[in-house]
C-alpha cells in the first residue's frame, strides 16, 4: 500500500529510538548486544519478507546464506588477512551467485516442493560447513575473527549498534522504495495471481530470481556483521533450527508487511533471552508459538493487533 | 573383507535404510493422496516411534510384540491429535500456512522428545537375539531382516488397502476432487484422519525397527523426512511400489557413497539426489506426467 | 480494406485423450469486435489460453501481426500486444484498484531492482506517469472513485470492469475478453456493451467469448461459432442467428429439426 508518510514516520521513530537507548540503558553491553542481534536478525527477515511476503514464494534454507556472509567474512579475514570490506562483498557476491543458481531450477517449482527443495539446499550447505574443515574450521568453527575498525578506531558496543542499524535502516528504505514501484507490484501481482501476471507482461520467472537474490544478499549482509561482532562462529548457528527461526520472525510477525517482519525479529530475538533459564523447552516453546500464531493469528500478531485495535475503536 | 563381500555389506546397509526411507516416503504418499499437502513431521513419527518403544521396551522391560503395538498405538495417537487440532482447522488456508503448521508440528514434537528424551541417543536390543548372517564373505546382523521383512509387509498391506479395498480408494479420491468424493458418500473428514492415523502407524514401525541398528535421538527427523521425501518424489508421489524401488535406490547410494567416498558427506548424497529430482523431473521414475498435473503440487 | 491482426491455422488441442480443439483456422480483422460463441464445453476459454500462450497447441500456427506466436511464453505475447481478461476473475487481491491497473503499465516501463529502491528520479517520472495512466483507464471504465479500494472489495460488475481496466492499461492492440458479462445485470451488461464499442473506438480490436447472445448480437462485427472444438459457423450476427447447424447445436436436434 502506498503509506508513504506513516512509513517514514516510523523509520524515524525507530532511528530514534536506537539512537537514544545506548544512554538510557547506561551503555550496558548485554541490551546493546542484544538489539545488534535484533538488527542483524531484522536484516535477515526484511529479505524475506520480500521474497515470502510480497513475492509469496517460500524459503527454508535461508541459514546458509547467512552463513555464507558470515564464512565469507571469517575466512577471508582470518585465514587470507584481507580486509573486513572485501570479506562483505565477497559475502554478498557468493551469496548472490548461488541464490541465482540455485534459484533458477528451485523457483520453478510449486508450494511443497520449492519448500522441500530450499529446506535440502539448506542442509547440504550446512553439511558443507561442516566438512570443509580445512576453510571453515568445521564443527569447532572459526575464531579470531577481528572486530571491524574505523582506522584504528574499533567499533564496538554502540558504534556498532548505529552501523547495525543504520545499514538496517537503510535497507529498509531501499526496501520500502521497491514495494511501493512498478517492481514492487510485479512482485505481488506474481504472489496475487501469477496467471494475470503473466497475461498482463510480468515475467514472473524473473522477479523471482530477483527478489531471491536479493533476500540472499540482505541475509549475507547480516551474516557478515555477525562475524564480525562476536569474532567466533561455527556451523552450529547456521542450521536448519536457525533457517526455521527466520522463517518464525515473519510467519509470527506478520508476512502482510515488512514492518511484521521487522516486529518478528524483534520479538523471536528477546524470546530466547527468556528462555534461557529453561532450556528444555526451549524447542518446545517455538513449536508451541508457531502453532498457536498460525491457528489464532495466521497472518502475525502485528495484523492481529491491528484488527483487535480496529475492534475495539469500532466497538466503544 | 574382500571388495566382493564389502560391496555386499554397503548393499545390505543400503537395502536397511531403504526401507526405512521406503516407508517414510510411504507416510509422504498416504497424507498426500488423502490431503495433497506434504507433512513435514512425517520424519517425527519416525523419531517418536523409535523413542516410545525404548520407552516401553528398554524403560518398562515390556515384550516386544507388546511393546511394538503399542508405541503404534501412542504415535499413532499422536498423529490422530496433530489432525484435528492443526490441520483440520486450516483446511481453508493458504499454502504457506499449510506447510508452516506441518513445520510446527515437526517443531512441537522435536520440542516434546528433547523434554522428555533429552539429546541423547537411545538403543533398542534386538528383536532377536540370534547371531550374524555371514552370506557372501558378508557379517549382516539378524536385525537387518527384521526391517527387510517388515519393511515388506508393511508396504503389501498398504498396497493392498489402498487399491483393493473400499476405504482404500475412497482416500485417494479424496485428493483428486474432494468435492465429488463427499458427493458421493466419501467423508472426507475420515478419509484424511486416517491418512494421517496410517501415516503416523508406518512411521512408528520404521522407527521402532532401525532404532536397534542406528540408535534413535530427537532431531532425527528432518534428514529423515528429507530422505524419505526424496524417496516419494523419486517414486511418483502416488504408486506405493515405487516408493518402495526408491528408496532402497537412496539407501544404497547413501551406503555406497559413504563407504566409497566419504562417511561425512553420507547425508548430502541423499539430499542431492532429493535436489536433482525435484529440479528435474518432479514426476518422478514412476509417476506420470498427468497424475501430477492433476495434483495440487 | 483492414488487415488480418490475428490468424490461426490448422488449430488442434488434445489434452491426453481429450480432443478439446479440432481442426480450427480463423482470422480476426484488426479494429473490429469478434465473438466467439458455443455451448459450454465448446473449447472457447482454451481458445483464449491457446492464444495467449498459457498451454502450447498439439498442432497449429498462431499469426499476431505478421509474428509467429508459438512457443513464445505468456508474458513475451502480453509484450506483443495481446491482452485479456479472465472468465473467474483473476485480479491481484493483495492490491487495490488503483495498484492493479498500474500494473497493466508494467511492460511499458523499464525500472529495475535498483532504480526503484533507491527511487532515482527517473524513476519517480515514471511512477507519475503510471499512476496518471492508470487513473484514465479508470475514469475510462468509470472506477474512478473506487482507486484506493481493495480490488476484492467491490461488486462483482465492477470486479469485472476492473479487469478490463487493467487489460487495456497494457495498451493492447487486441483484447480478449472471457465471459464479461456472466454474472452481470441488465443494466451493467449495458455499461459494459458501450465500453466495449468504446473500446473499438480506441483502435484496439476484441474478440469476445460470451454466452450473452443480446451483447453479442447487438455488439459484434462478426461472430464465430465452436461445438466439440470445431468451427461449425462464421459470419455476421443475423447470419449466425438463422443458421440451423448453430441453432441445432444449442438446443438440441430436434428443435433444429422443427
Amino acid at each position: 500500500m502506498l503509506m508513504k508518510r506513516k512509513d517514514l514516520s516510523i523509520i524515524l521513530i525507530i532511528a530514534f529510538v536506537i539512537g537514544v537507548f545506548p544512554w538510557l540503558t547506561g551503555k550496558n553491553e548485554y541490551f546493546i548486544s542484544l538489539l545488534v542481534f535484533m538488527g542483524i536478525n531484522a536484516m535477515i527477515t526484511l529479505g524475506l519478507s520480500l521474497l515470502m511476503g510480497y513475492a509469496g514464494q517460500i524459503s527454508l534454507g535461508h541459514a546458509a546464506f547467512f552463513g555464507l556472509g558470515a564464512y565469507s567474512s571469517g575466512i577471508l579475514t582470518v585465514q587470507y588477512g584481507l580486509s573486513p570490506v572485501a570479506g562483505f562483498v565477497f559475502g554478498i557476491l557468493l551469496s548472490a551467485a548461488v541464490a541465482y543458481l540455485v534459484g533458477i531450477p528451485t523457483l520453478r517449482l510449486k508450494g511443497h516442493y520449492m519448500a522441500v527443495a530450499t529446506l535440502g539446499f539448506g542442509e547440504i550447505v550446512f553439511i558443507l560447513f561442516n566438512e570443509l574443515s580445512f576453510l571453515t574450521g568445521g564443527p569447532s568453527g572459526l575464531s579470531g575473527i577481528p572486530a571491524l575498525a574505523v582506522g584504528d578506531l574499533p567499533l564496538e558496543g554502540t558504534a556498532y549498534l548505529y552501523l547495525v542499524w543504520g545499514l538496517v535502516l537503510l535497507l529498509l528504505l531501499f526496501s520500502l522504495n521497491l514495494i511501493n514501484s512498478r517492481v514492487g507490484r510485479a512482485l505481488r501481482a506474481v504472489h496475487g495471481s501469477e496467471l494475470a501476471a503473466g497475461a498482463m507482461g510480468v515475467d514472473a520467472s524473473l522477479y523471482k530470481i530477483q527478489v531471491f537474490v536479493l533476500s540472499a544478499v540482505y541475509a549475507s549482509m547480516g551474516g557478515s556483521l555477525y562475524a564480525h561482532f562476536i569474532s567466533f562462529i561455527s556451523p552450529s548457528s547456521f542450521s536448519l533450527m536457525f533457517s526455521i527461526l527466520l522463517l518464525m520472525m515473519v510467519v509470527v510477525g506478520g508476512t502482510e508487511t515488512i514492518w511484521g517482519a521487522i516486529l518478528g525479529a524483534a520479538v523471536l530475538t528477546l524470546l530466547p533471552e527468556y528462555l534461557r533459564g529453561l532450556e528444555d523447552f526451549e524447542v518446545l516453546a517455538y513449536g508451541a508459538i508457531l502453532m498457536a500464531v498460525l491457528l489464532f493469528m495466521p497472518k502475525g500478531i502485528l495484523e492481529g493487533f491491528q484488527r483487535l485495535w480496529a475492534r475495539a475503536q469500532g466497538g466503544s | 573383507m574382500t571388495f566382493a563381500s564389502q560391496m555386499i555389506q554397503y548393499l545390505f546397509t543400503g537395502l536397511t535404510l531403504g526401507s526405512i526411507y521406503a516407508l517414510v516416503a510411504l507416510g509422504f504418499t498416504m497424507i498426500y493422496n488423502a490431503t495433497g499437502i506434504i507433512n513435514l513431521a512425517q520424519g517425527e513419527f519416525v523419531m517418536l516411534g523409535g523413542l516410545v518403544m525404548v520407552f516401553f521396551a528398554a524403560v518398562l522391560k515390556m515384550p516386544l510384540y507388546l511393546g511394538l503395538l503399542l508405541t503404534i498405538l501412542v504415535v499413532t495417537l499422536v498423529g490422530v491429535i496433530f489432525e484435528r487440532l492443526a490441520i483440520h482447522p486450516l483446511k481453508e488456508a493458504s499454502l504457506i500456512t499449510l506447510i508452516m503448521i506441518t513445520l510446527a508440528g515437526s517443531i512441537l514434537f522435536r520440542g516434546g522428545a528433547m523434554f522428555l528424551w533429552g539429546k541423547d541417543p537411545y538403543a533398542l536390543p534386538a528383536f532377536t537375539q540370534s547371531r550374524p548372517v555371514q552370506f557372501l564373505g558378508a557379517t549382516l546382523q539378524a536385525q537387518i531382516f527384521w526391517v527387510l521383512g517388515i519393511t515388506v509387509f508393511a508396504v503389501a498391506g498398504v498396497h493392498f488397502f489402498f487399491n483393493r479395498t473400499l476405504i482404500g480408494k475412497a482416500i485417494t479420491a479424496c485428493a483428486f476432487n474432494p468435492l465429488a468424493a463427499r458427493l458421493i458418500g466419501i467423508n472426507v473428514r475420515k478419509m484424511v484422519l486416517l491418512s494421517f492415523a496410517l501415516s503416523a502407524a508406518v512411521g512408528a514401525v520404521a522407527g521402532a525397527i532401525i532404532t536397534p541398528i542406528t540408535l534413535m535421538e530427537y532431531d532425527r527427523g528432518p534428514l529423515l523426512a528429507l530422505k524419505g521425501f526424496a524417496a516419494a518424489v523419486l517414486g511418483g508421489l502416488g504408486s506405493g511400489i515405487g516408493s518402495v524401488l526408491a528408496g532402497f535406490i537412496i539407501g544404497i547410494l547413501e551406503s555406497f557413497g559413504a563407504g566409497l567416498i566419504s562417511s561425512g558427506y553420507k547425508d548430502a548424497i541423499a539430499l542431492l539426489v532429493l535436489l536433482i529430482i525435484l529440479w528435474v523431473k518432479p514426476t518422478g521414475i514412476l509417476g506420470s506426467e498427468e497424475e501430477s498435473g492433476l495434483k495440487k503440487f | 480494406m483492414s488487415s488480418e491482426i490475428l490468424n490461426i491455422q490448422g488449430l488442434e488441442k488434445y489434452f491426453g485423450g481429450l480432443r478439446a480443439i479440432d481442426e480450427l483456422g480463423f482470422a480476426v480483422s484488426e479494429g473490429q469486435i469478434k465473438s466467439v460463441i458455443g455451448p459450454n464445453g465448446a473449447g472457447k476459454t482454451t481458445l483464449f489460453n491457446l492464444i495467449t500462450g498459457v498451454f502450447p497447441p498439439t498442432r497449429g500456427v498462431f499469426t499476431f501481426a505478421g509474428k509467429v506466436l508459438n512457443g513464445l511464453k505468456t508474458h513475451e505475447i502480453a509484450r506483443l500486444g495481446i491482452s485479456r481478461t479472465f472468465q473467474n476473475l483473476e485480479l491481484f487481491p493483495n492490491m487495490n484498484s488503483l495498484e492493479n491497473v498500474m500494473l497493466g503499465c508494467h511492460r511499458h516501463t523499464r525500472a529495475g531492482i535498483f532504480r526503484a529502491g533507491l527511487r532515482l528520479p527517473g524513476m519517480r517520472q515514471e511512477e507519475k506517469k503510471i499512476r496518471e495512466k492508470a487513473m484514465e483507464e479508470l475514469r475510462f471504465i468509470g472506477l474512478e472513485e473506487k482507486a484506493l479500494l481493495g480490488a476484492k472489495s467491490l461488486p462483482l460488475g465492477e470486479q469485472k470492469l476492473l479487469e478490463i481496466a487493467r487489460a487495456l492499461a497494457t495498451q493492447p492492440r487486441l483484447l480478449l475478453l472471457d465471459e464479461p458479462a456472466a454474472g452481470l445485470n441488465i443494466r451493467e451488461t449495458e455499461t459494459l456493451s458501450e465500453s466495449i464499442l468504446r473500446i473499438r473506438g480506441r483502435g484496439i480490436t476484441v474478440m469476445l467469448v460470451e454466452h450473452d447472445m443480446s451483447l453479442v448480437m447487438g455488439i459484434s462485427d462478426e461472430v464465430l461459432v465452436l461445438n466439440y472444438g470445431k468451427k461449425i459457423a462464421e459470419g455476421q450476427p443475423r447470419d449466425i442467428q438463422r443458421n440451423p447447424g448453430v441453432i441445432a447445436a444449442y438446443l438440441g436436434e430436434e428443435a433444429g429439426n422443427a
